[in-house]
């Protein structure tokens, strides 16, 4: 009797746990640093104003995660940060919902959302929260001198030792170009041809028993504070990360930085629509993506975020010179060029990947 | 016991019978099958798990290695109805063999597909299913469907004024091949090749070139790690098993430390120590035996991969061979040597033909698990340290070009059973001993 007193009581928590819970959304991200900074500016507001708990997952790319889950029909996750060609990619193959943009807030100035953010920032299926850059940072204790451009990443002669790239086609192959003398300009143009891949991996040849490949995006400031390299390739927020907060010796190089989105995405078929939209519109609004800022050195798609964008959560250093979107590190970026990726991402990391093995 | 019951029946004059009158025949039968249900009950849950987590997940695995129906029809992901995609243009194909010339009927039966790609939201799937055979397909397939309801008679102008990429047989050959759900292009693609325009199989560009040399790479690397943890597990298993109890079980402690310790603390353990401003190099500048700037790359390369995957798989070349060695009763040797055997004889021709199952397990587990090993060469491996099985990761994560990843993944399953029966055929499997 015990026994069966015990089971349905535990029958009766259950089903009015799940009823309290109903009220929740599952939002996945990339993790470390960059899932926090999400967590502190937009979770914990949402749940305060809302009433709606937010569980946050991480995955190395949740693009690979949704399209497991919508494919298998069994969708778990309500909400999922990805990359620009993945955002594109997965909405062509019909597994995002098309998200309504007239849910998103307008500017405090009045001024509509569609103008407030930046040019790209908005898609069918996808909102973009940040503007983040792949840049090249230096460990400022075991380099003689100071390197200013992106030539000097590739120059062994002038400053010896090991560099980090990663381990992708992406954004290693315009680097090479632009260290290579092609101006950001001309890059995609160049891409396209086959004279220009084959000078891209020209460049890459002068270093290629240099270079330490990293994966995961944690990596770089790990392998730059080992003085395992001298110089890597990295996400600049993590880079910020493992200076500002963590006091690590390193600098970051903005010349020949390639700017890129991380949008939210809603997956077909995800189990609580209407929720995960209001969390969309409720994260993007101006104030959330410049409280973001605070958190880690990534730029707010609105640009009406960019002049409420203040000190860093240690209260003393100022943000603004830190954001790839700042003008004086904008002098010679790139913005990344989703549509040449997304036809061409197959083809060139097949290719690139035969390189590395040679 | 069914041929002992006939024998019963036939040898007494009476049939026999059961203490409630049943033929003594058919109540042995009817007992024998209760058993076999009870017995078969019993094994039903391991036989139900197995079916579910193995037979059936590689099943799907071999089956999306050669089928993929993005260019035949689309699911909805949420009503999972199908509907037909590219009808017009694949009953244009099956009309006209492979050498024809797309002509305006055909360039008509592709617009028409194209509204209905748009109409369904499959250009982008259609079209990365062209991408998977002739890249730069994707974008073609999008830009296209989106134009292609405003189309007008002349097609073929039209859509050449469109894009003119459509002009390129290429793309025709690309479309026809991927017309049937079924096809072994993977399988191609797998090893380094390609289909050209009249359908013939041919070579990729030597600068695309990849798996077979990573096949090779792998196999090759197997089997040195095989032999590697051979050489360094034989001695170690042959001290256990003739060093007295109390001393062995305490030493046994440390080649099963490493082994119950997680997979990943081992390889950053080796980061740790071999990098290049780890320990290993700084011992050796710190002694004076290397100058600081000749720190030796050990790290983020083939070396790499073969130190940790030797010293992680080494526990399963030491378990079995220990537990073959234990049993081997000394007094063989003792008497071999008593007969005039040097050391070396009495070793080559009494104890190590004894230890040879236990060999054969050791080096069959750590190559079949060197094989598909994935984290620590995606760790420590750098370019040069990687196998076939971290990009059998990488089109599963990050190209999410499933079939061809199942594809690769099925080459290595058939050449994992290749080398499995011809173990067999060499040393025989019932001669394996796992413990």
């Amino acid at each position: 009797m015990k026994l069966k007193t015990a089971l349905l009581t535990t029958v009766f928590v259950t089903a009015a746990a799940s009823v309290a819970t109903a009220q929740e959304i599952t939002v996945m991200s990339w993790g470390g640093a960059y899932t926090k900074s999400q967590v502190e500016a937009y979770h914990k507001p949402f749940t305060a104003q809302m009433g709606i708990a937010v569980n946050s997952v991480d995955s190395d790319n949740p693009a690979t995660p949704i399209k497991a889950q919508v494919e298998a029909g069994n969708v778990t996750v309500d909400v999922a940060d990805v990359e620009f060609s993945d955002a594109v990619r997965l909405c062509d193959e019909g597994l995002l919902e098309e998200i309504d943009l007239s849910i998103l807030p307008a500017a405090p100035d009045g001024t509509s959302a569609e103008d407030d953010f930046i040019e790209g920032a908005l898609q069918d299926c996808a909102v973009a929260n940040i503007v983040w850059s792949t840049v090249y940072a230096y460990n400022t204790e075991n380099n003689d001198g100071t390197p200013t451009t992106i030539g000097d990443f590739f120059d062994t002669a002038k400053f010896p030792g090991k560099r980090g790239l990663r381990k992708s086609a992406k954004a290693t192959l315009e680097m090479a170009l632009m260290a290579d003398g092609v101006p950001a300009g001309e890059v995609y143009d160049l891409m396209e041809t086959e004279e220009g891949i084959d000078r891209a991996f020209a460049k890459l040849d002068t270093i290629k028993g240099d270079i330490v490949w990293w994966e995961a995006g944690a990596q770089p400031p790990q392998l730059l504070a080992d003085g395992e390299v001298v110089m890597s390739t990295a996400y600049n927020g993590r880079i910020f990360n493992a200076a500002v907060a963590e006091g690590q010796p390193l600098e970051v190089v903005w010349d020949g930085q390639i700017l890129d989105f991380d949008l939210w995405v809603i997956p077909k078929g995800a189990p609580n629509k209407e929720e995960a939209l209001k969390f969309i519109a409720f994260s993007t609004d101006t104030q959330r993506l410049a409280d973001q800022a605070s958190w880690i050195s990534y730029g707010p798609a609105r640009k009406s975020s960019g002049a409420l964008v203040g000190l860093f959560n240690d209260g003393k250093t100022e943000m603004a010179p830190h954001m790839p979107t700042a003008a004086a590190n904008l002098e010679n970026a790139l913005v990344n060029n989703f549509e040449f990726w997304v036809d061409n991402d197959a083809e060139l990391n097949e290719r690139f990947n035969a390189w590395l093995s040679q | 016991m069914a041929d002992m019951t006939a024998d019963l029946s036939q040898a007494g004059q009476e049939k026999l019978t059961t203490a409630d009158g049943k033929p003594l025949k058919a109540a042995l039968a009817s007992a024998q099958a209760r058993s076999k249900r009870r017995a078969f009950f019993l094994v039903a849950p391991l036989l139900v798990f197995v079916l579910m987590t193995f037979v059936v997940p590689i099943g799907q695995m071999l089956h999306q290695s050669v089928y993929n129906p993005d260019f035949v029809y689309k699911t909805d992901v949420t009503t999972k109805e199908t509907t037909p995609i590219m009808v017009n243009l694949r009953a244009w194909f099956d009309e006209n063999p492979r050498s024809t010339e797309p002509d305006e009927a055909a360039y008509a039966a592709l617009v028409a597909d194209l509204v209905v790609l748009r109409e369904v939201k499959a250009a982008g799937i259609a079209g990365t299913r062209i991408n998977y055979e002739r890249s730069g397909s994707r974008s073609l397939f999008t830009k296209s469907a989106r134009k292609a309801g405003k189309l007008e008679a002349p097609f073929k102008e039209a859509l050449l004024d469109v894009e003119d990429e459509w002009a390129d047989p290429t793309v025709w050959a690309a479309m026809r091949d991927a017309s049937s759900a079924y096809t072994l292009n993977f399988y191609l693609a797998a090893i380094d090749k390609t289909r050209g325009i009249d359908g013939s199989v041919e070579n990729v560009d030597e600068k695309r070139a990849l798996y077979v040399k990573l096949f090779i790479r792998t196999l090759v690397l197997s089997v040195l790690i095989t032999f590697l943890t051979f050489v360094l597990g034989y001695p170690i298993a042959h001290m256990l098993a003739t060093l007295p109890l109390r001393y062995s079980n305490l030493l046994m402690i440390l080649v099963l430390l490493p082994f119950w310790t997680s997979l990943l603390v081992r390889t950053t353990s080796w980061m740790v120590l071999l990098q290049s401003q780890g320990v290993v190099n700084d011992a050796l500048v710190g002694t004076g035996l290397l100058a600081d700037e000749n720190r030796i790359q050990m790290m983020y390369n083939q070396i790499g991969t073969i130190v940790a995957m030797t010293h992680i798989l080494l526990p399963f070349m030491v378990l079995p061979l220990y537990s073959v060695m234990r049993p081997i009763n000394p007094s063989y040797v003792r008497a071999a040597r008593s007969l005039g055997a040097t050391s070396w004889t009495a070793f080559r021709r009494i104890y190590f033909p004894q230890t040879i199952p236990g060999i054969g397990a050791g080096a069959l587990l750590v190559f079949i698990l060197a094989v598909g090993y994935y984290i620590t060469p995606a760790l420590v491996g750098g370019a040069d340290g990687q196998l076939i099985s971290n990009l059998i990761a990488f089109h599963m994560t990050k190209s999410l070009n499933w079939s061809l990843a199942a594809a690769l993944a099925g080459l290595l399953l058939a050449g994992i059973l290749i080398l499995y029966w011809l173990y067999d055929l060499l040393i025989g499997i019932d001669n394996l001993k796992l413990g």
